[in-house]
């Protein structure tokens, strides 16, 4: 049987340890009334036929087209060796760092991706990561709750629909109350969002660039909200963020990121990596693992997981958050990233990829009807409005290896003929070209 | 070992792209840029080859370590599974290619996978419907408590109080908390659910019992078929906590005997690793009165065989993870179940139950066990005797640490004093098995003949015990505090 | 240990009334069960509390208490050393280790809270 290594006398000798003749005598405690009524599964598979079962289905995936979808999920070059270091079995077999002394490879680990966040984002602490952007933000907004005792939370229309649908499903069972300030034309409403934050505000939350791709400074937002004594949570494209104005310089008191752009394929939608950092007066109110730096008695540094008092094991009820495994192996690969990319490498991946978006829109403009929605400064992704639908032009040029981007209408009202562009620094100007030319044949 | 960061040299080039003809700031106003590019450790690709390469040497995992640590079945992940997931057909689809006309049209086999595999785990566990979207156990847990928020709003019920027994893991009192819940501990007797204690604290306001079974004491619960009676007598809705299903594969169906909701931790009934804390997947399966809320989108087969993403589900909680959820994860779950099939996966659950047994019952002149009986797929010994001598749990836990074997859990859960849960998991060796009982002697004799010894464990390990007080109280979380 | 000159909770805070102040700290019992305390979070000046309500925590590296009002008042004072010396509450939970300083809405009723007796009944009474 696969994976289980017993010869029949091994089973046999384990069994006359015990006194038993048979397997079966260990599981009297489950009485036939409860045994399965069916377990109608199909038969084992030898290594190579589940591996040649997994190929065809791979194949069935259309991992061909030539695609500028973006949303928060990007398709950037991810160094391979990457994989060949997180994929050794030492990080990767090994469970959460209960035990500090035979988990300092992790640990330390965790240390640096902490620290590399703080650095990219500007915050002073970060923990350890949580599931996704969506929980990321949701946590943060958990934070803020606790933090100020209050319950109203202006969130911008600005912010990725996905996240925005997760938190009102999160939030459904707690006594919040969510509000949403539209978004103008792809840009987001700061005077809109200033007016809404009042006195009763736990927190505004705000994403740069936005959905859209739109590019804000939030500085006088969060000034306003500190003085009502609201806090400021910022989700951020970590890409961008290396050219980016800081969610710190802006005054940010969480700043949260959805991750996978820093070493994690696109894999149909996870896993991914929630990014999380605050100021360190908030550090207590972090859900998650943090680690932090101490030393033995022989005063060797070494690393541990720490304020584990606002952990659900210790906790329970109480705690900050429900969380316990969080997305350690996907941290790792974002360190590991940020370390083979460094500063330079991660501003180029940012210029390259706004090269080709700036590029796209040139192209894209120049078609008769096209318009871009907004004159906001952008970054590598932008939304543009077509003289046809949106979802006609991205079923005719996916049917011919071009999905030329992502139709908004999906998410938002009103727009049906807005169309999102994301590009990388994967995209080569021809292909660009070429998707522009086959859009301006639709039109 | 110096960080990452003390070892960048200013200048020094890694992996980068060729550099872009224009700058950021020929895009963008300069107040909407950053002062000053990130402060990212500058190295080589062979210095950050080389610094990870040495980090890894100062983990344990199961690849290289017995891990014996009870409640997480941590069993050996099948390379396989890697290669599974990591095929390009997989890794390179964006999530939004199944948003887009045809809700699935160029996303076939991944939603082939998705539906198969939620197949697989419904027949499996007994429940009518899964859905793949919970990213971890604890999220799983949440998804699983807002179904039944869902399911007694829905019905007008005013139910307010969860329940947990005493042995439950901390994920759950935290998990129902979110979802708006109220938690009331119940009391174990003889370390089972004590069905007295659980009558008296039903009432209608009881919205659920959550529990895990066998428990964490690795005991079967032998009241069951009784408290899915009294549960279900308040109309409240009897919770799976599948941390431990590793024990009753082929054995038990929790559909069958009464469970409405149960998540499943693939990253350890089904042999996906770890990662040293996640990722996870804890997909969550429910019965028929409860599949209208769960999370959307929905994976649908068309009579004509093709899949679709359906999101038209009005009473759906709505969404827990942006898409699908951990899909690489889902991968190397549905690799291993089908690698395993009927046979394979009915011989887990007898061959860990025989493993932890066989432990049980050699250690057990050796550590007190406090309810020494059968046990499932893992079970509880105490120090309580050594711990007279001043040798603690922990202290047995970095002694092993020293014999190159990953600790037991300890101090969990928390009804049984000086506790060491041993989950040995069936993919480990007789050979193994008898060296865990053969070095674990050792150390208890030692803990006789020479307390200080065991007390100052481990030395072998790259650093001494750690003093996490100076950590909390410090605060050094990065390089830069 | 116990002092004579304060009065108790069923949750472990003593309590010195003097002045028409009443001085919070925990006893040496709670500072015993917690460990080494890392993180003490209290009321800020001005805020109100109320008997029997949670108005802080006192965190250690493996267990988090609540902390419950023995009095209703206003906080007037807290031990500001206590944020960056938790240990205090280790050391002297009766001295250098106290909490916070509160007016009492109304006169502290002693029979309302636990004498040193009666506290040392109730620690027996835990003790098995």
């Amino acid at each position: 049987m696969p994976y289980v290594p017993h010869t029949p006398g091994e089973t046999a000798e384990m069994l006359a340890t015990l006194g038993v003749s048979t397997i079966e005598d260990l599981f009297a405690d489950i009485p036939p009334e409860l045994r399965p009524k069916s377990f109608d599964l199909p038969q084992g598979l030898s290594e190579m036929e589940v591996l040649r079962r997994m190929q065809a289905l791979a194949a069935k995936n259309r991992t061909d087209l030539v695609h500028f979808l973006g949303g928060g999920f990007y398709d950037h070059h991810i160094p391979k060796a990457v994989d060949a270091l997180s994929g050794r079995g030492e990080f990767y077999t090994a469970y959460t760092p209960y035990q500090p002394e035979s988990s300092q490879g992790t640990l330390q680990a965790v240390f640096e991706y902490q620290t590399a966040v703080c650095r990219l984002l500007d915050m002073e602490c970060a923990n350890a990561s949580v599931y996704d952007g969506g929980s990321a933000i949701f946590e943060a907004m958990m934070m803020a709750v606790r933090q100020t005792k209050r319950t109203r939370l202006v969130v911008s229309e600005g912010l990725s629909p996905i996240h925005r649908i997760m938190l009102s499903s999160y939030t459904s069972n707690l006594r919040l109350e969510l509000v949403t300030v539209p978004q103008k034309d792809g840009v987001t409403d700061l005077a809109g969002l200033t007016e809404a934050v009042d006195d009763k505000t736990a927190a505004v939350v705000v994403q740069n660039p936005n959905f859209f791709g739109s590019v804000a400074d939030f500085t006088a937002l969060f000034a306003h909200a500190r003085e009502k004594k609201a806090l400021s949570v910022v989700s951020v494209y970590p890409v961008m963020q290396s050219v980016l104005k800081t969610p710190g310089a802006m005054g940010a008191d969480v700043a949260v990121a959805e991750g996978q752009s820093l070493g994690m394929p696109l894999s149909f939608g996870g896993p991914y990596l929630g990014i999380m950092a605050s100021s360190k007066k908030m550090v207590r109110q972090m859900p998650g693992r943090i680690v932090g730096r101490t030393e033995d008695h022989q005063g060797r540094t070494g690393y541990v997981l720490t304020l584990q008092a606002r952990e659900q094991h210790i906790r329970r009820a109480k705690a900050t958050s429900n969380i316990c495994s969080n997305q350690a192996l996907c941290a790792l690969r974002a360190i590991m990233h940020l370390c083979l990319l460094g500063p330079e490498g991660l501003v180029r991946t940012a210029e390259l990829s706004m090269e080709r978006a700036h590029y796209a829109v040139e192209r894209l403009t120049a078609l008769p009807g096209v318009t871009r929605l907004n004159d906001a400064p952008f970054g590598n992704e932008f939304a543009v409005r077509l003289p046809i639908s949106a979802y006609e032009a991205v079923d005719k040029l996916t049917e011919r290896g071009y999905v030329p981007g992502f139709p908004l209408g999906r998410y938002y009202k009103g727009m049906d003929d807005a169309l999102l562009v994301a590009c990388t620094e994967k995209h080569s100007f021809e292909q660009i070209g070429i998707m522009a030319e086959m859009l301006g044949g639709l039109l | 070992m110096k960080t990452v960061f003390d070892k960048s040299v200013p200048g020094r080039l890694g992996t980068v792209p060729g550099e872009a003809r224009r700058k950021a700031a020929d895009f963008l106003p300069a107040d909407l840029l950053r002062a000053a590019p990130p402060r990212l450790p500058e190295l080589g690709e062979l210095d950050v080859v080389r610094h990870y390469t040495e980090l890894s040497l100062r983990n344990f995992g199961v690849d290289g370590n017995f891990y014996p640590l009870g409640s997480c079945t941590m069993k050996y992940n099948p390379k396989f599974t890697e290669c599974a997931a990591a095929l390009p057909g997989f890794t390179d689809l964006h999530p939004l290619t199944a948003q887009l006309k045809g809700a699935g049209q160029y996303t076939q086999g991944a939603l082939e996978v998705m539906y198969d595999l939620e197949r697989l785990l419904c027949e499996i566990t007994g429940m009518c419907d899964f859905t793949l979207h919970p990213m971890a156990g604890a999220h799983g847990e949440l998804t699983g408590s807002m179904l039944i928020a869902a399911y007694h709003r829905d019905k007008g019920n005013k139910k307010t109080k969860v329940l947990c027994p005493d042995s439950a893991h901390g994920t759950n009192p935290a998990s129902a908390t979110i979802a708006g819940f109220e938690v009331v501990n119940i009391a174990s007797r003889d370390g089972i659910i004590d069905p007295d204690a659980l009558a008296e604290a039903l009432d209608d306001e009881v919205a659920a019992l959550m529990m895990t079974c066998p428990n964490t004491l690795g005991l079967f619960e032998r009241n069951l078929p009784r408290i899915v009676e009294l549960v279900h007598s308040v109309d409240a809705l009897l919770y799976y906590d599948g941390a431990n299903l590793n024990a009753i594969l082929g054995k038990m169906r929790v559909g069958d005997v009464g469970f409405d909701v149960v998540h499943l931790n693939l990253h350890k009934t089904f042999a996906t690793p770890h990662g040293g804390g996640g990722p996870g997947a804890g997909p969550v399966g429910v019965c028929g009165r409860l599949r209208d809320y769960l999370p959307i989108s929905r994976v649908k087969k068309l009579e004509d065989g093709r899949f679709v993403l359906s999101y038209d589900h009005p009473k759906s909680i709505g969404y827990m993870s942006p898409f699908y959820g951990n899909f690489g994860v889902l991968l190397k779950a549905y690799a291993y179940i089908l690698r395993l099939g009927r046979e394979g996966l009915t011989r887990v659950s007898e061959n860990a139950v025989l493993a932890a047994n066989y432990l049980r019952k050699r250690l057990e002149d050796k550590l007190e066990i406090p309810y020494n009986r059968t046990c499932m797929h893992e079970f509880v010994a105490s120090a309580v005797r050594q711990a007279e001598n001043g040798v603690r749990a922990l202290d047995i836990a970095k002694a092993l640490l020293d014999r190159g074997i990953h600790a037991p859990t300890i101090y969990f859960p928390l009804i049984v004093k000086e506790c060491l849960m041993v989950e040995p998991t069936e993919t480990e060796s007789k050979q193994t098995l008898d060296r865990f009982v053969d070095e674990l002697t050792d150390i208890l004799a030692l803990a006789d003949a020479d307390p200080a010894a065991v007390q100052a464990a481990p030395v072998h390990t790259p650093v001494g015990r750690l003093d996490e007080t100076k950590a909390a109280r410090d605060m050094v979380l990065t390089h830069d505090l | 240990m116990i002092p004579d000159d304060l009065l108790y909770t069923r949750t472990h805070e003593w309590v010195l009334v003097e002045d028409g102040t009443v001085t919070i700290g925990i006893t040496q019992f709670a500072q015993e069960q917690l460990g080494d305390i890392t993180y003490v979070e209290l009321p800020e000046p001005g805020d109100v509390i109320n008997t029997g309500e949670e108005m802080g925590t006192v965190e250690s590296v493996k267990a988090a208490s609540e902390l419950y009002a023995p009095v209703t008042g206003e906080v007037i004072e807290t031990n500001t050393e206590l944020e960056t010396a938790p240990e205090l509450v280790n050391e002297a939970p009766y001295g250098e280790g106290w909490l916070i300083k509160v007016r009492p809405a109304e006169d502290i009723d002693p029979e309302e809270l636990l004498s040193p007796a009666e506290y040392h009944e109730l620690l027996d009474t835990q003790a098995h």
